[in-house]
């Protein structure tokens, strides 16, 4: 404890004086990295900014270990307030960012801040999205469900464990727009605090289908209690994950990929923005971080600098437009 | 017996130096964070994370550590309480209705003593319950869709009258006050945002940490300038800290009650340690307060509560172990390290992972005992914290709150709004309002508009959902009675008890 407290005290100091003799230099060289989770302990993005962090120094990439600290609020929008406003200008400041992020923005819910005021720097992989029923239901494929949705969609509700227009919500609707349902409106969708919230809903049978992340629904799912019509990735998972049909196959082209990453300050100089982006390639591919991946059941997802900065903006296009269908936003 | 084989293996698990001095570790730790005001429990084991993870423990360890220092808290919370009238965390808050008096007449140990045993019959019970009807429990969990939910919160709310023996209409206007800060936030079934007035520090609600803190401790702080500063009434005598036998006596059928109570309580997600120890208080009222002593320092509205929270404790763990799904604040950051640490919860845990279920159970039997042997000692010890001049304290109290709030919220906006609340609760004070029914509004005026709001949209508007079940019938059922018997037999039963004028320094 004391040790701990003696490096932070140290780092602080030498932070201020790196503050105060900051100037331009031509190769970037990190010093004194900090990576902000939007989120208390213990959530996701805490653990992408610890686990990154940790492996970042173990590679070499920072000199020290990366300091993780806490920022929660208003799902991301008081770290993303503060890196705009106060700290635009740093070069060692890294901010666990996912499609939570990206949704946000997209609706305007930052405070009208936008996507462009940062810069995307990396995505370390992704949890992609799920559409089950329990084990008793009379759907048997993401068609019969839709084929109901279309026809009656006041006879089923569906669980999911983000609020009204959050990720969990769009995911439904986007597959549901692949379906060919015109009026997305009329989908019953039930907001609940979490995931697990949500599919022990469907288990006690007070709901018909659930949404969420197949880290969610993993548990339920090998217990046989759920039955997962269909994963919104782009091919078939990998491991004992591969049974599970994509909706692409079944004809209906839904991609839903909730990724995990970081964005760094708009100001940050290009230098920085090349070694980060560069790290974080690296870092996607070396056998430590895949090794992360797949004992915590992340599915591949490695994108960074440009590519990632196209994915966002398109993402966000995507969820601007349905957004504005059902109404959220003007 | 299948289940006894899996315990000895767990306590095997268990009792290693290393497992021992991490529970050791987490119920000291526990303990001191559940009495800050402002840290709870959730704080707790949240603040702790990094350690676990800087040490590089494995699951199991890291999970002893963890909910020892859960159960510690739990524990811990009731010393402020008692003493000062501000509840540590949020489940101690109705520790402070009896646990208070009974300080303010000089009877501060014999207060700590006993609800520190209750603490360990509540907790101790309820691992035992997780230990033998883990699986059973799961069902019940399992039979709350959303109309049963509001029906249980409404219940709640039915009893309100309970908590407040002076005035039942400001009771029931605080109740509408914190129904009412609850509303601010993002809403979860439109996604639209409600009273933010653009402030992202709105956007995810109040935090009812800084409402508890702002509410109970600025406002003492604030009543305690306003009488410039003269030591003010608690009690700074000091008298024995065990427990006579009589009053134990009295408190059996209280701790039994609450216990029962709040476990239940704690097993439904959603419901979790607050709601278990309002009702386990109001239940016991309405069961043995004869002579309207309740509030007033009665022993057994001290003993109900505290078996109660601490029962729940224990229940939350089933859900989240079993279903994946956090029945409180606590249970969602120790999940989310249960996941860190690849293990998944959910129906298969018990089969997949005994070492980390068993160990985990055990070590919970380990760390209670722990907590017992440390509370009942230090009793003394935390009795001192009276005899500290209210001039010295005071301030003191002042700054644990302001740390405490920006330790967990970094955010200097939350201690504007804090202070609000302060200047707020003090108001509340001057005109006899009392404060726990503002605490239970925010705390859960969210979840039961959630939960109408989310039954209706299932049903497709169709009111009739709300008491479609056996269960929800049973449950509106005690509401309806938890509310109109008082008016019935309180007026024919209970001989008419004068207006107590007490000094406002008792927000009830």
């Amino acid at each position: 404890m004391s040790t701990f407290t003696r490096a932070s005290l140290a780092a602080a100091i030498v932070a201020s004086t790196v503050c105060l003799a900051g100037g331009p230099t031509a190769a970037f060289e990190p010093k004194n990295v900090e990576c902000i989770a939007p989120a208390n302990p213990g959530g996701g993005w805490d653990f992408t900014c610890r686990q990154a962090g940790k492996a970042l120094y173990e590679m070499g990439k920072t000199p020290g270990p990366v300091q993780v600290s806490n920022k929660a609020g208003g799902g991301g929008a008081v770290a993303y307030a503060e890196v705009v406003s106060k700290r635009n200008s740093e070069n060692n400041l890294i901010v666990a960012a996912s499609t939570a992020t990206t949704t946000r923005l997209a609706q305007g819910q930052f405070a009208g801040l936008t996507a462009d005021q940062v810069r995307w720097l990396g995505a370390l992989g992704a949890d992609y999205g799920v559409i089950g029923v329990a084990k008793d239901s009379p759907y048997k494929s993401l068609g019969d469900l839709m084929t109901v949705l279309k026809e009656d969609p006041g006879k089923v509700s569906i669980a999911g464990g983000s609020a009204v227009g959050g990720w969990d919500h769009l995911k439904v609707l986007i597959a549901a727009k692949a379906a060919g349902i015109d009026d997305v409106r009329t989908i019953k969708y039930i907001a609940y605090q979490g995931g697990g919230e949500a599919v022990t809903q469907l288990v006690g049978g007070h709901v018909q289908a659930f949404t969420g992340d197949i880290s969610e629904a993993l548990g339920f799912m090998e217990s046989g209690d759920l039955r997962v019509l269909a994963v919104l990735a782009p091919e078939r998972l990998p491991g004992n994950l591969a049974d599970i049909p994509t909706a692409k196959e079944q004809g209906i082209d839904a991609v839903g990929a909730n990724w995990r990453g970081f964005y760094g300050p708009g100001g940050m100089t290009d230098e920085a923005y090349e070694y980060w982006s560069q790290a974080f390639e690296e870092l996607y591919a070396s056998d430590a971080w895949q090794k992360i991946m797949a004992d915590n059941g992340v599915m591949p997802f490695g994108l960074s600098g440009p590519e990632l900065q196209s994915f966002v903006d398109e993402q966000i296009i995507e969820i601007q437009e349905i957004s504005r269908e059902i109404g959220l936003i003007k | 017996m299948e289940i006894f084989d899996s315990l000895i293996q767990g306590f095997a698990v268990a009792l290693t130096f290393q497992n021992l001095g991490l529970a050791l570790l987490g119920c000291f730790l526990g303990t001191i964070i559940g009495a800050m005001p402002g840290l709870g429990p959730s704080n707790g084991v949240a603040i702790l994370i990094p350690l676990a993870f800087s040490l590089g423990l494995p699951a199991t360890p890291a999970l002893i550590l963890l909910t020892s220092v859960y159960y510690g808290a739990m524990y811990g919370g009731r010393i402020s309480s008692i003493l000062l009238n501000i509840p540590g965390d949020e489940p101690a808050l109705m520790t402070t209705l009896d646990g208070y008096p009974m300080a303010k007449q000089g009877r501060a140990g014999e207060a700590l003593a006993l609800s520190g045993l209750a603490s360990f019959v509540g907790s101790f019970v309820a691992t035992i319950g997780v230990a033998l009807f883990a699986p059973l429990l799961v069902k019940l969990a399992l039979l709350f869709g959303p109309a049963e939910y509001f029906a249980l919160f409404t219940l709640a709310f039915a009893t309100l009258g309970g908590v407040s023996s002076k005035n039942q209409a400001k009771a029931a206007m605080a109740a509408a006050l914190g129904l009412g800060i609850a509303m601010i936030g993002i809403d979860g079934s439109t996604g639209a945002q409600r009273f933010t007035f653009g402030e992202i520090h709105l956007l995810d609600g109040i935090d009812f940490l800084v409402a508890i803190v702002g509410l109970f401790a600025i406002s003492e702080v604030l009543l305690f300038m306003e009488h410039k500063g003269v030591d003010s009434s608690i009690g700074t005598k000091l008298d024995r800290i065990t427990i006579p036998l009589a009053t134990l006596k009295r408190s059996i059928g209280a701790m039994a009650r609450g216990t029962g109570i709040g476990f239940v309580a704690g097993v439904l997600p959603g419901a979790g340690a607050s709601l278990g120890s309002f009702v386990a208080y109001t239940v016991e009222k309405r069961v043995s307060d004869r002579d309207g002593t309740f509030g007033k320092g009665d022993v057994r509205g001290l003993a109900a509560p505290e078996a109660g929270n601490n029962a729940s404790a224990g229940g939350a763990l089933i859900p989240m172990l079993s279903l994946g799904v956090p029945g409180s604040g606590t249970t969602a950051v120790l999940l989310a390290m249960l996941l860190t640490l690849n293990i998944t919860p959910g129906p298969l845990l018990f089969t997949k992972n005994p070492d980390v279920v068993w160990g985990l159970i055990a070590a919970l039997f380990i760390a209670n005992f722990m907590l017992l042997l440390m509370n009942i000692p230090l009793v003394g010890l935390f009795a001192r914290v009276l005899q500290v001049p209210a001039r010295i304290l005071m301030p003191a109290v002042a700054m644990i709150s302001f740390v405490g709030i920006y330790g967990i919220s970094g955010s200097t906006f939350e201690l504007l709004l804090m202070v609000g609340f302060g200047v707020a609760g003090y108001v509340l004070r001057k005109l006899e309002v009392p404060l726990v029914p503002v605490i239970l509004g925010i705390l859960l005026g969210n979840q039961m508009e959630d939960n109408l709001r989310r039954a209706l949209q299932i049903s497709n508007g169709d009111w009739g959902i709300l008491w479609a079940s056996p269960l929800a019938i049973g449950l509106w059922t005690f509401a309806i009675v938890g509310f109109v018997a008082p008016m019935i037999v309180g007026r024919l039963v209970r001989p008419r008890v004068p207006a107590a004028l007490a000094e406002t320094a008792d927000p009830d």
